[in-house]
């Protein structure tokens, strides 16, 4: 899809397949068949230019023809190349980071006032921590004690124009998350038992939202893209993306 | 405009079980009325306006019609990519409520003049901005934005403003409201209203006055039928005359030029700003009233 379109923002969908991939095949109550099923749980993609990953789920899981992918950054295309909510089984579209998690914060109140217990999951980046607007919904959902509510930082450690810790250090996280009210579990987010795991619909903690950390590699599982800034920006050429998916296909991943 | 507003609203909400109220950490005095009786479906989101509006965004993607409210430009300019993408974009009834509007707040200085906003909320496709020019359009406004509920944004005065209808007028979004006839035209929005009325017995004797309190980039089309019955209109606004109201009027006419020529504004001029004073004094001073 990115190769075809020409593309960026490869090595930030790599990053978060394996997350979405879970997400995806049980932890997540959707159903294509009916995407704006009442009871579903409501997945944010806050990290809106990794859409392709989330358009990859969707198109395996049902919500849209597979063909449909081919047509990913094209002129016209429902699929642009960040993530839209014309796209059924999107929630929100995204694109301008920091948004992602109040627009879900918006989304758990208005389940917790009404009684509902469907979740609503948000996937965030790194770097998009650094936007305030996040720390704001913090605030407002450990206040308001709601426990639907789950973020999920795709902790790659790179961002932009290098590190995140070069950038604007992060560390301590899980500390400033739970200063701010959340109970917070890290987890290895390419390993699909452990994510699998703690993305089950038990709270982990009644009256807390939960912050889930999830260790990942920018680019995962193309060598040559790995913890690399450049493929923030750059398209496979038709080599590369040989390349890329000869290895994938060793791996098993492809 | 404030306890019209808030009465109003109560009055909805308690019709409409969706309605929902968030402010940000400011209303004393205003928003305690439906705080007490609808606790449900108030929040204070703090001082925190970004939240807020995707907050309000998000409640409203579940079925609210959410109506945030924070003073001159906050519920704006500080949320404007907020509004922009999560509340107009995905087409969402949130209606975002500016009280204090143009220099309702003129001695609190610069941070607290609303003199921008029609700028930059008449730049969102689908935005309906609702701007009474008295406690009864307010009614009107409210009334009409809940029976139509999407993006919207509601700019009130203050309290104490005079009422110039006798009734709830019934309003359409960019239908001119005749306030007094004339062939020559005073057309105001928001709380120009009534330095237009004052103007029609002074400055412009024998103009005829209008008040248009729904307008936006939807209700364009609508204009130069009107436009054409007059034989000069002067758009009024308490906003600087850069990207206000008379400029949407003078785009809304432009495809006819001899229409477009009858058009004019009296506007604020930018040397207002960094002003300090009454509303009164700043008006004068930016050029709205007549000063004499």
């Amino acid at each position: 899809m990115v190769a075809r379109a020409d593309a960026s923002h490869i090595g930030s969908a790599l990053s978060i397949t394996d997350i979405v991939a879970v997400l995806y095949s049980g932890a997540l109550r959707v159903d294509p068949a009916e995407p704006r099923m009442p009871g579903r749980d409501r997945f944010i993609l806050s990290k809106g230019h990794a859409c392709v990953a989330i358009y990859a789920a969707l198109a395996e899981t049902g919500f849209f023809p597979r063909e449909l992918l081919k047509s990913y950054g094209t002129d016209q295309s429902p699929l642009m190349a960040h993530i839209s909510h014309k796209v059924p089984g999107a929630e929100f579209s995204a694109g301008a980071l920091g948004h992602g998690l109040s627009f879900g914060t918006g989304k758990a109140l208005a389940a917790a006032r009404r009684g509902f217990d469907w979740r609503t999951v948000v996937l965030m980046s790194d770097g998009e921590m650094a936007e305030g607007s996040n720390w704001e919904a913090m605030m407002f959902a450990a206040h308001h004690r709601l426990d639907r509510l789950t973020a999920i930082i795709d902790y790659n450690k790179l961002q932009s124009l290098g590190t995140v810790a070069d950038t604007l250090g992060l560390e301590p996280l899980a500390a400033k998350l739970t200063a701010f009210g959340w109970t917070v579990r890290e987890v290895d987010g390419h390993d699909h038992a452990a994510l699998a795991t703690v993305l089950s619909p038990t709270r982990w903690e009644a009256g807390k939202p939960q912050a889930l950390i999830a260790h990942t590699t920018k680019g995962k599982g193309v060598g040559f893209m790995e913890n690399r800034v450049e493929w923030h920006y750059k398209s496979p050429n038709p080599e590369q993306l040989a390349e890329a998916l000869a290895g994938l296909a060793e791996n098993g991943d492809a | 405009m404030r306890s019209a507003f808030i009465e109003e609203l109560v009055a909805l909400a308690a019709v409409h079980d969706n309605i929902a109220l968030i402010v940000g950490d400011l209303g004393f005095g205003v928003i305690e009325p439906f705080a007490d009786r609808f606790p449900d479906r108030f929040f204070n989101a703090g001082v925190a306006e970004q939240n807020m509006a995707s907050m309000a965004a998000g409640m409203a993607s579940e079925g609210y019609h959410v109506f945030t409210y924070s003073i001159a430009n906050f519920p704006t300019f500080r949320c404007a990519e907020q509004i922009r993408n999560d509340i107009a974009y995905h087409g969402l009834p949130v209606t975002t409520v500016a009280v204090g509007a143009g220099l309702a707040y003129g001695s609190l200085g610069y941070s607290h003049h609303a003199v921008q906003d029609y700028a930059l909320m008449r730049a969102m496709p689908g935005m309906m901005i609702a701007a009474p020019g008295d406690p009864l359009e307010v009614r009107a406004c409210l009334r009409w934005l809940v029976a139509n509920p999407g993006p919207s944004y509601l700019r009130l005065g203050k309290s104490g403003d005079p009422r110039f209808h006798d009734a709830v007028p019934d309003i359409e979004p960019g239908k001119w409201l005749t306030l007094r006839d004339g062939d020559r035209i005073l057309l105001s929005t928001g709380a120009a209203l009534g330095a237009a009325l004052a103007r029609a017995q002074s400055s412009h004797q024998g103009f005829g006055v209008c008040s248009l309190p729904l307008w936006g980039m939807a209700t364009k089309a609508s204009q130069l039928d009107q436009a054409s019955t007059a034989q000069t209109v002067i758009a009024m606004e308490d906003h600087l005359a850069d990207g206000g109201f008379g400029s949407w009027l003078w785009e809304a006419v432009s495809a006819d030029p001899a229409i477009a020529a009858r058009i004019s504004s009296i506007a604020l001029s930018d040397t207002v700003c960094g002003q300090v004073g009454s509303q009164a004094a700043l008006n004068a001073i930016g050029g709205l009233t007549c000063t004499q």
